[in-house]
């Protein structure tokens, strides 16, 4: 039998983990799939060959779907996105000298502490004329939205107090070296290369603003998902398999090995490997630190596209971005996340699949059972750092109360 | 209308402004990848951007274009939409193009048509000269092959090369396979009696 082809577009970062297993560990096979894999160094690429027919499918910043699908900066496409490939795995890394003079430890900092700090910093580097900047990776990215989030909730005005830019992750690093940047927000093996280079510490995860964030989705065009439906559902299931096989304790090694090969992320299986087993170095030389959930690829229905995530996403998108608030934008938004595909390929494996496809962001202070259609399913707490939640039925409310 | 070429190939970049000129379209600005693009671009105040595909700062652009002041007038990518063909055929070719907001189309497409010729030209170009390469490669590897077998047996050039052959057709591989593994084993091994 001839294996349908499906060619995948990714960035070099360990979140792409799920399309490469699949393809490396035959989950793609076992579905009657072939998965060509296209590397790029930027999200823009993977957009274009993702709209123009390089590729069918594509490992993607979120809010980067959602903005193509609203047509923001470009004309409107629209997209769907049906798995999540993961929820946080990013983190917040200091130049060693802001790392200095915020007075980071030896370990994860607390937000609110480590966010006093740094106002203090911020508003004496505004003083002299010097605004600190961040660097982010893309500006439809989770990463811009999580430390604007963050940056806001402890009395820091984005682009006000301190400016916020687009650093490419694999010249983030680079970057802090420079002194382009005081400050990074990427996902790993990035802000562990620039520790293990000496040029940075990393102050804060994003799971720590946000313990249940959504990352990295897989994108298609929203033509794509219909006219080839069967292989869309066939590749949900096979990434759903390897997202089962890649959190096993026992495969780390393993995972962390093929990744880091020069075909994917071509960089340190070492620090790829701490990434994976949610051990964090966070000053050079230092032992890494355990920060359970730091990447969340599986469990809870994680890969799950819950429409209040893409809601949420659109809740900053509108928060920080000149085109204001609109119900038909926020429908727009929402709609891209296709819980019925995620449904329908699963439905009959046990996974457990939600009843509802949208739910309060943030509510959860400790683990609880929730309604599901199959399976048996229990959400972990969510909170953001702030203890805000987020009704995706009143985004105008919740903009309202905002800082 | 003042167009900015940004390619991490500054001989594309010369094959692509030269085609442009040509054509009368001469207010061009080409911009130094080695130096601050965005500085670069702030200055230069273009219309339409050229960029290759796969240049590492297009997330970063992108972000300045979306952002910036400096520009009188909005750069979006690809503003018309009605002509998705002109575009597909760009990305397709390697390159990628942001336009002021409000320019016609009809300004656009020659721009984006012969920049996607020069660039197809590039790639042509750029594959002969690889072939020619490998050719020029692959004969020096033969050669010396054949210079091993005529020391080591003693033999004249045809017959060298003959035994090359044969060898290469028995084992269904390229003679210079067979050339470059009797090199490698003649670097491990020459010294042995």
């Amino acid at each position: 039998m001839t294996r349908e082809i499906l060619r995948i577009g990714f960035l070099p970062l360990v979140d792409a983990a799920l399309p490469i297993l699949a393809h490396e560990l035959g989950f793609a096979e076992a579905e009657g799939l072939s998965l060509e894999l296209t590397r790029d160094m930027t999200w823009a690429t993977v957009r274009d060959r993702l709209l123009y027919g390089h590729t069918d499918a594509a490992h993607m910043v979120a809010p980067l779907a959602i903005s193509t699908a609203l047509g923001r900066d470009r004309p409107a496409v629209p997209m769907a996105v049906p798995f999540v490939l993961g929820l946080n795995g990013n983190a917040i890394t200091f130049s060693t000298a802001l790392a200095g003079a915020v007075g980071l430890g030896d370990t994860l900092g607390d937000p609110v502490a480590v966010g006093a700090a740094l106002k203090q910093v911020a508003q004496a580097r505004a003083a002299q004329g010097r605004r600190l900047r961040f660097g982010v990776v893309h500006r439809y990215s989770s990463h811009n939205y999580m430390l604007r989030y963050w940056l806001a909730g402890v009395g820091i005005r984005p682009d006000a107090d301190v400016e916020i830019t687009v650093t490419s992750p694999p010249f983030a690093a680079d970057a802090l070296a420079a002194g382009e940047v005081d400050g990074i927000c990427v996902g790993e093996p990035w802000n562990s290369i620039a520790v293990d280079r000496g040029v940075g510490r990393i102050a804060l995860a994003t799971a720590q603003i946000w313990r249940r964030g959504v990352e990295k989705v897989l994108a298609l065009r929203g033509e794509i998902a219909d006219e080839r439906r069967d292989a869309v559902l066939r590749l949900i299931r096979a990434l759903h398999a390897a997202a089962a096989h890649f959190v096993r304790s026992d495969t780390a090694e393993q995972s962390a090995a093929i990744l880091a090969r020069s075909a994917y992320l071509d960089a340190s299986h070492d620090a790829i490997l701490r990434a994976i087993t949610d051990r964090i170095r966070v000053v050079p030389e230092g032992p890494p630190v355990h920060y359970p959930d730091f990447m969340f690829q599986y469990r809870e229905a994680a890969n799950f596209p819950w429409r209040s995530q893409a809601a949420w996403l659109y809740s900053q998108m509108a928060r920080w971005d000149a085109v204001p608030y609109s119900d038909a934008d926020a429908a727009t938004a929402a709609g891209v996340f296709r819980p019925d595909l995620y449904r329908e390929a699963l439905a009959g494996s046990g996974a457990p699949l939600p009843g509802a496809s949208s739910k309060l962001e943030g509510g959860l202070h400790e683990p609880i059972g929730a309604g599901s259609v199959q399976g048996r399913l229990v959400l972990g707490a969510d909170r953001f750092f702030d203890g805000r939640a987020f009704d995706p039925e009143d985004i105008p409310g919740y903009l309202a109360v905002l800082p | 209308m003042r167009i900015a070429i940004i390619d991490t190939s500054s001989t594309r970049a010369a094959i692509i402004s030269d085609g442009l000129r040509e054509a009368g379209l001469d207010d061009l600005i080409v911009i130094d990848p080695m130096g601050p693009l965005v500085v670069q671009i702030e200055a230069a105040r273009p219309e339409v951007v050229l960029i290759n595909l796969e240049n590492p700062s297009r997330d970063v652009l992108e972000d300045f274009f979306a952002m910036s002041r400096a520009l009188a007038r909005p750069i979006a990518m690809f503003v018309d939409q009605s002509d998705a063909e002109a575009t597909g055929a760009a990305i397709d070719a390697g390159v990628s193009a942001y336009v002021v907001d409000g320019l016609s189309k009809q300004r656009i497409k020659p721009v984006l048509d012969l920049a996607v010729r020069r660039f197809q030209a590039f790639s042509r170009l750029q594959r002969e000269l690889d072939d020619a390469r490998n050719a020029l490669a692959e004969r020096a590897s033969i050669d010396r092959a054949k210079a091993i077998l005529m020391k080591r047996r003693r033999i004249d050039e045809p017959a060298a090369y003959a035994l090359l052959r044969g060898q290469a057709m028995r084992t269904n591989r390229r003679i210079v396979e067979i050339a470059e593994a009797i090199v490698t084993s003649e670097t491990l091994m020459g010294d042995l009696p």
